[in-house]
């Protein structure tokens, strides 16, 4: 293929992004523009919004991350912890769980008419206080962030030179020891980059906020834009919200990059690592109950979304006719959004290599940098923030609930893309890097090339980072929360809305399902990502 | 210069280097002066970094030179792509393509889309047999040996029937006995097609062994050229003595 063609494949995506979070920004400041009353905007509302949203992602934090560090010590310390491997995949669930099937887990299990509230009752005649509010969004937070800073702290004690662990053993380090010359000195330096993930996560979170969260005292600005634009229909403070809203999440990204993070949350864990360390009995049996609590509040959440789930009369949901077209929407949109997603992270890949070939060893210019970092870069706007953008440039000339298929789409398709990216670009790099000599040399290029070299290797990561894409795109409720209505329904969108007519259990068995939905992709995803690490070897 | 194979047979191409300047980004510029006779055997040695492999991507076509031009039988390659070149390379690893059958990698030689006539099909298995991997064509290279994935790429470059080959250490990661049965073969296939061989080593009983002509190079520029006997006997140029640190000096 021509290097120019290729350079062509990934100016496309790019346009597209722009176009995406152009339009949504025009829309925005137009609507900025045209209101006249400024002062209005920073009100006592908008205050309190900010400072909620600053506290909770602040909290959720501390929570998330400390524990994280004695999780992943002890996990590190154990190599043969029973059960260690089916831990760590454990840890990984949360990652592929939809937000809306978490909060119906934690709800069902930490909620007023949730499990532990007559325990409670019975042992300590307590009045269970429930789920709602800053305590339901902590405990949902700290369930999504845990796992995944535990993870990425376990990966940087990975890294550990395992003639470090020796030296300390023949040493005779204790575990104070241990901690304060060889794990600390790994785990400082990964610890702003992962409490600043954690915290721009929980800063954008709207899922968990809008369903666990209760009226103004505990809704950040994603949630204030969406009931802005839903129920209050006030595009002003919409906007005044959004520009709130992106001034953080574009000060948190600034930070991050500055320590050098993945954005996409995944660790590269080995299964098993041979290290030899003698803990002494106190620190196993310490290590032991940390982990056993970890696993326990981990664990539990997923479980109670099974039982409730089951408690529900699933025949009757199953024979539901709204059930059935939200199946199909939402497979529809998920589909169509994975395609678009693995298309347009083939076509940024395609074209940031060319550029580096073609740049041979010199610096990477701008546009191989966009093409890298371009998707990156749409983190920082979150899909509520897009959503909303669109929302209000189309309303006066379109029926808004109308395009919220295209809207899904390209939205879902856009958000999925660094992580679609994360698997597809080191799977087509290395194939570049063995092909490209010898397809030069022996002048295989156009279709052939792409039938007969390029493809091949490429099959397992692209169906890999389709199942991610629409498993991610499957469970997702940001912008269908904006665009849903009676005529399209995805399924998480008809969760929320038997939540909110208070039909519980309809929700619990919906919620089944979509977690089923969306781990039996995920699971997919895991084995064809097995499958091509042993074929890599 | 280098002095021509007494049995020359046409296939063979001369090569000549004249001038050929290439720098790396943040590099000391390096420039090449060579010609060697058509179907000769050209050892080319010298220390890591030397720009032994530059010479040969240069060659090859992988890496573009600021100035000078590249002949081979006087045709001017300087600007071609690779393919274009009438050169075939072989490198340490990464010669075929790990999805691909040995027929198929071996077939990649003869057409690029690997649309094979009969006869095309005929001359890979004919190939794929005199390398010794008779039996072996429907097999995946991650199923071979480091030496028979080396001898399939050898195939390949038989149904290529270039006039040029060049090889990048292409015994650096077999063991000795294989690494005689490889050196048995490229001499047997240059009895065969007479092309003329550029070969990267480290060891000079490979140069010895295959070569009658040697390259040396030294940061970026050749210091010493010669019949292969003549160079490694006493009185060699006191940097190739030096890297050889009288190893190989009989």
């Amino acid at each position: 293929m021509a290097s120019g063609m290729r350079i062509a494949a990934g100016a496309l995506p790019l346009a597209l992004i722009v176009a995406l979070v152009g339009g949504a920004l025009a829309g925005l400041l137009m609507q900025g523009a045209s209101s006249a009353g400024s002062t209005a905007l920073f009100d006592s509302y908008l205050f309190q919004v900010t400072r909620f949203t600053l506290w909770q992602a602040a909290l959720s934090t501390l929570l998330s991350v400390l524990p994280a560090l004695l999780v992943a010590r002890a996990l590190a310390r154990h190599p043969n912890f029973p059960g260690r491997r089916f831990i760590l995949q454990m840890f990984a669930v949360p990652l592929g769980l939809p937000a809306i099937v978490a909060a119906i887990g934690i709800l069902s299990l930490y909620g007023r008419a949730g499990y532990l509230a007559p325990v409670a009752k019975a042992l300590w005649d307590w009045q269970w206080p429930g789920a709602y509010g800053l305590s339901g969004i902590l405990i949902a937070h700290v369930f999504f962030n845990l796992p995944m800073a535990a993870r990425l702290f376990l990966a940087a004690l990975e890294t550990v030179p395992p003639h470090q662990w020796r030296l300390s053993a023949q040493l005779g380090m204790g575990s104070l020891a241990s901690f304060r010359f060889v794990e600390w000195p790994v785990l400082r330096t990964a610890l702003p980059g992962v409490a600043g993930l954690v915290f721009m996560l929980c800063v954008t979170s709207f899922t968990i906020v809008l369903t666990l969260g209760g009226g103004p005292g505990a809704t950040t600005l994603e949630v204030a834009i969406y009931q802005a634009l839903r129920f209050d229909f006030d595009p002003q403070r919409a906007v005044a919200l959004t520009a709130v809203q992106l001034v953080l999440t574009a000060a948190a990204l600034w930070l991050l990059t500055r320590f050098g993070v993945s954005l996409t949350g995944d660790a590269n864990l080995p299964l098993s690592s041979r290290r030899v360390l003698f803990p002494t009995g106190p620190e196993r049996g310490f290590n032991a109950i940390v982990i056993a609590l970890a696993v326990l509040f981990v664990g539990s959440p997923m479980m109670t979304v099974v039982a409730a789930g089951l408690g529900a009369n699933l025949a009757r949901l199953a024979g539901e006719d709204a059930v059935h077209r939200a199946t199909a929407t939402s497979l529809g949109l998920a589909f169509a959004a994975a395609s678009l997603s693995v298309t347009l992270s083939f076509g940024l890949v395609i074209a940031r290599r060319a550029l580096e070939l073609r740049r041979g060893a010199g610096k990477p210019g701008l546009t191989e940098r966009l093409f890298d970092n371009g998707a990156m870069m749409v983190l920082v706007i979150p899909p509520i923030v897009i959503g909303a953008g669109w929302f209000v440039l189309l309303r006066n000339f379109v029926d808004v609930f109308q395009i919220a298929p295209i809207m899904v789409v390209s939205v879902n398709a856009v958000m999925a893309l660094p992580f679609a990216m994360r698997i597809i670009r080191p799977a087509y790099d290395a194939a570049s890097q063995r092909h490209e000599r010898l397809c030069a040399s022996l002048g295989i290029g156009g279709f052939a090339r792409l039938k007969l070299i390029d493809w091949p290797p490429m099959r397992r990561p692209a169906l890999l980072a389709f199942a991610f894409a629409m498993a991610l795109s499957l469970g997702d409720l940001g912008v269908i929360a904006l665009f849903g209505s009676d005529q399209v329904q995805t399924l998480p969108y008809l969760l929320l809305q038997r939540m909110g007519s208070y039909r519980t259990a309809d929700a619990a068995g919906l919620a089944l399902f979509i977690g089923i939905l969306c781990l039996g992709l995920m699971a997919i995803a895991g084995r064809e990502k097995a499958g091509a690490n042993v074929a890599r070897e | 210069m280098l002095h021509a194979n007494e049995t020359m047979r046409p296939k063979g191409a001369a090569l000549t280097l004249r001038e050929l300047a290439f720098t790396y980004p943040g590099g000391t510029e390096m420039r090449f002066d060579l010609h060697v006779e058509p179907s000769d055997i050209v050892a080319v040695m010298g220390p890591s970094g030397s720009g032994k492999s530059t010479m040969l991507n240069l060659i090859a076509g992988f890496e573009q030179p600021s100035s000078g031009r590249i002949l081979i039988d006087s045709r001017d390659v300087t600007r071609l792509p690779p393919h274009q070149r009438g050169v075939s390379m072989i490198f340490q690893e990464n010669n075929l393509f790990a999805h691909l059958t040995v027929e198929q990698n071996v077939g990649l030689g003869r057409s690029p889309s690997l649309r094979l006539s009969a006869k095309d099909r005929e001359d890979v298995a004919t190939a794929i047999e005199r390398v010794g991997l008779a039996g072996k064509g429907g097999r995946l290279p991650g199923s071979l040996s480091g030496g028979e994935r080396q001898r399939a790429a050898l195939a390949r470059v038989l149904v290529q029937q270039n006039p040029v080959l060049l090889l990048d250490e292409p015994l650096a990661s077999l063991g000795p006995a294989l690494k005689d049965e490889m050196l048995d073969l490229i001499e047997e296939l240059h009895r065969a097609q007479r092309m003329t061989i550029l070969m990267v080593t480290h060891d000079p009983r490979d140069a010895r062994r295959l070569a009658q002509s040697l390259v040396f190079i030294e940061k970026g520029h050749i210091v010493a050229t010669g019949k292969t006997e003549e160079l490694l006997r006493e009185g060699a140029p006191e940097a190739l003595s030096h890297y050889l640190g009288g190893r190989s000096v009989v």
